[in-house]
């Protein structure tokens, strides 16, 4: 299945560019910014020097290594935690200088999908999904049900309504908490990890969907992900982090011929590079190991 | 489990609370001799009240006829005074006296009225003539001590 | 010298993490407090929770109290016949329960039962990102998963306490007046004239509701602040049942004083 002939043609992309200084091109209404963004918990600093740019009906995949800092990204983007420095833009507000209401406002504009799904599992599949229109709208019990089950049909779940959380299995999960995640019809869909764990049907039908569904409902989506085959397939857009920055932006085509030596051994799967393979030697493990050999 | 089954256990189970609390009320507790019946106030004044508690009965020949109602401290007579809230339906003379009596031996005190002879009745608000304190166990014990010292004469050992 | 002063140092971070943990659980109760309007906007939720605290602890509460009341029938005939009082057998069950074994027992039972179920499952939600769903789909999760749970609580136990003691008066019955053979007559009779509705009977459900919002506010704070881990949520159902019965029966210590003493 051919995933490109939906993307954007090439005369509009624009052209990949090293990641230092971006000045991105004027798309006046972006829906997600981060303008020299520097992200951290506590004292410890886990990126800085993020600049991102999505704009509506884009696909935008954001990678990394595990570790590399893509979950703050995420929590940065959602409001969970706030730049150090920086700012971090949503439908063009600032994210930090809005209090409780227009956060909550510009929440209700995202979904997010979370990485094990994160259903209410006191709830069953309908439910779930039917959850953030109970929550934020008034529309009638029919209304719900058929706004519920015509999201549930989009990921192909529709006759799945009746079942427990416990009945369904972890791909299937998945895709009822992308129905949840758009159920509201956002503007944005940040998605963590979408193809972790799945098997090779399910990353097809997860895919297709995200790009169906940015088509159909011209939101934008950001793919959180470490899986450079199936978001390179569907995105418009990549940027990459990885040693506490961000390393790389372009267009997939762009990164797959680069030669900065991390997106190489990223892209290639290469197990030595600039991320060693060898944890570092450090202090504390000599220590350990001399007490560990002492000990009888 | 669908929203009505729900509601009716959960009504079910606080039915069942008010149930339990009916029954402490009624059957385990005194509610069944609140009675609503009217009331008419006398008062009444005691040298000592003992331990007579608010809510305490007013018996007559062993029947409760009322309850005390308030308890207060007369600071003109230097004396405690009860006001006595009685029933309606029944009516003492003027000439009857109120004693702070305890049930049993170590029991809880109540008032009893001893009725007298007038022909006129005690009215709302009128006063109990004569009335017997409640017995202190410290003056009669002192009262027995005393009575035996001077019972057994001077010949009883001198004074600390 | 060394361990000496680190076991005061401990013991100062102990006490001052006591005092933080006291004050932000006072803070969480003024929370749910004040965003209780969810009740009234959508009370099937709370309605939900007294069925799933309430109705499901009705089994152990009911068959304890029987059994209580069983053993306060049994110990309460030998006692008092030591000193020829088997008549008071009725007022001595009844305000044993009343006044203290109702609301206390069903406490603990409570913090055992429900409270740890409570805790679990918010750590759960808590481990499995739920509460992180619900922030991101601008759902207040205290509003909507906290406040229901309290009210749910507060509304069951004092349902559970006065069905416990119910039950517990009916078991003395059982073995005093069928069992054992006092009268029934004189079992009814000193009891009602010796338990007071408002001193004895209103005073233990004024005591079971204080319990009921203890209990429950300590099963929530435990799962609120539980670390997302399996272990951290089972260290967090065991303070519940700690912390929790501890304070039931320290505010029992103080309630009883306020209450009853003279």
């Amino acid at each position: 299945m051919d995933h490109r002939q939906s993307r954007t043609p090439a005369s509009q992309r624009a052209p990949a560019r090293r990641m230092t200084h971006h000045h991105p091109t004027d798309h006046p209404d972006a829906v997600l910014t981060f303008d020299d963004v520097v992200l951290g918990y506590g004292d410890f600093t886990v990126l800085t020097d993020v600049n991102a740019r999505i704009n509506p009906g884009q696909v935008v995949a954001l990678m990394g290594g595990s570790g590399s800092g893509k979950t703050t990204l995420l929590r940065a983007a959602t409001g969970q935690i706030r730049a150090r420095q920086g700012s971090v833009r949503v439908f063009g507000s600032d994210i930090a200088g809005l209090d409780e209401a227009g956060l909550r406002a510009v929440r209700q504009r995202m979904g997010v999908l979370f990485q094990q799904g994160a259903l209410f599992t006191d709830l069953n599949v309908f439910e779930n999904v039917a959850f953030p229109l109970r929550e934020h709208t008034q529309v009638s019990e029919s209304q719900i049900t058929e706004r519920v089950l015509d999201k549930l049909d989009a990921v192909g779940l529709r006759t799945a309504a009746h079942l427990s959380v416990a009945e369904i299995s972890g791909g299937m999960a998945r895709r009822v908490a992308l129905a949840r995640a758009i159920v509201l019809e956002p503007e944005l869909v940040l998605y963590d990890e979408p193809f972790a764990g799945l098997d090779p049907i399910s990353l097809g039908i997860t895919a297709r969907l995200i790009r169906d569904l940015t088509t159909r409902l011209r939101c934008a989506a950001v793919l959180i992900t470490h899986d450079v085959q199936e978001s390179f397939a569907i995105a418009d857009h990549v940027y990459m982090v990885g040693q506490g920055r961000m390393i790389a932006d372009g267009t997939p085509e762009a990164l797959m011929a680069s030669d900065d030596a991390f997106v190489r051994q990223f892209l290639r799967g290469e197990p030595d590079g600039p991320i060693a393979f060898h944890y570092p030697d450090s202090p504390a493990f000599r220590e350990w190991l001399d007490r560990h050999r002492q000990a009888p | 489990m669908s929203r009505e089954k729900m509601d009716f256990r959960v009504g079910l189970f606080v039915l069942l609370g008010i149930v339990a609390l009916v029954f402490l009320a009624l059957r385990a507790g005194n509610l069944s001799s609140f009675s609503l019946a009217p009331t008419y106030q006398v008062k009444a004044y005691f040298d000592n009240m003992g331990g007579l508690k608010l809510r305490a009965p007013v018996k007559s020949s062993g029947v409760v006829v009322g309850r005390v109602s308030a308890i207060r401290f007369d600071n003109q007579r230097y004396q405690a005074m009860a006001i006595l809230d009685i029933e309606r339906a029944y009516v003492f003379p003027d000439d009857t006296s109120a004693s702070i009596l305890t049930s049993g031996l170590l029991g809880d005190q109540y008032i009893g009225l001893t009725p007298g002879g007038d022909d006129k009745m005690l009215a709302d608000g009128a006063e109990i003539t004569y009335t017997q304190s409640a017995v202190v166990l410290e003056e009669l014990i002192s009262k027995f001590l005393y009575s035996s010292a001077s019972q057994s004469g001077p010949s009883s050992s001198p004074q600390p | 010298m060394m361990p000496f002063s680190r076991a005061i140092a401990r013991l100062g971070a102990i006490t001052q993490g006591s005092i933080i943990g006291l004050g932000a659980f006072i803070r969480l109760l003024g929370t749910l407090l004040a965003r209780s309007g969810i009740v009234f906007r959508r009370p099937g939720l709370v309605s939900q929770q007294v069925h799933f605290l309430g109705n499901h602890s009705l089994l152990i509460i009911a068959v304890s109290g029987l059994f209580v009341g069983f053993v306060l029938g049994l110990q309460g005939y030998y006692t008092l016949s030591r000193y020829g009082s088997e008549q008071a057998l009725g007022l001595l069950v009844a305000l044993s329960l009343t006044r203290e074994l109702g609301p206390v027992v069903t406490a603990l039972l409570f913090a055992g039962r429900a409270g740890t179920s409570l805790t679990a499952e918010i750590g759960l939600m808590r481990a499995g990102e739920q509460i992180a769903a619900m922030e991101v789909m601008a759902v207040d999760p205290l509003r909507r998963v906290l406040v229901p749970r309290f009210w749910g609580g507060v509304i069951a136990m004092p349902v559970l306490a006065a069905v416990f003691s119910m039950v517990g008066i009916i078991g003395g019955w059982i073995v005093g007046v069928l069992m054992i053979g006092v009268d029934p007559g004189i079992f009814w009779a000193q009891m009602q004239d010796g338990v007071d509705v408002i001193d004895d009977v209103a005073n233990g459900v004024i005591k079971s509701v204080v319990f009921g919002i203890t209990v429950t506010l300590i099963a929530l704070y435990a799962g609120w602040t539980a670390k997302p881990t399996p272990e951290g949520v089972s260290r967090a159902t065991t303070r519940t049942v700690v912390l929790g019965s501890l304070a039931v029966l320290g505010l029992d210590f103080i309630l009883t004083a306020l209450m009853f003493g003279n």
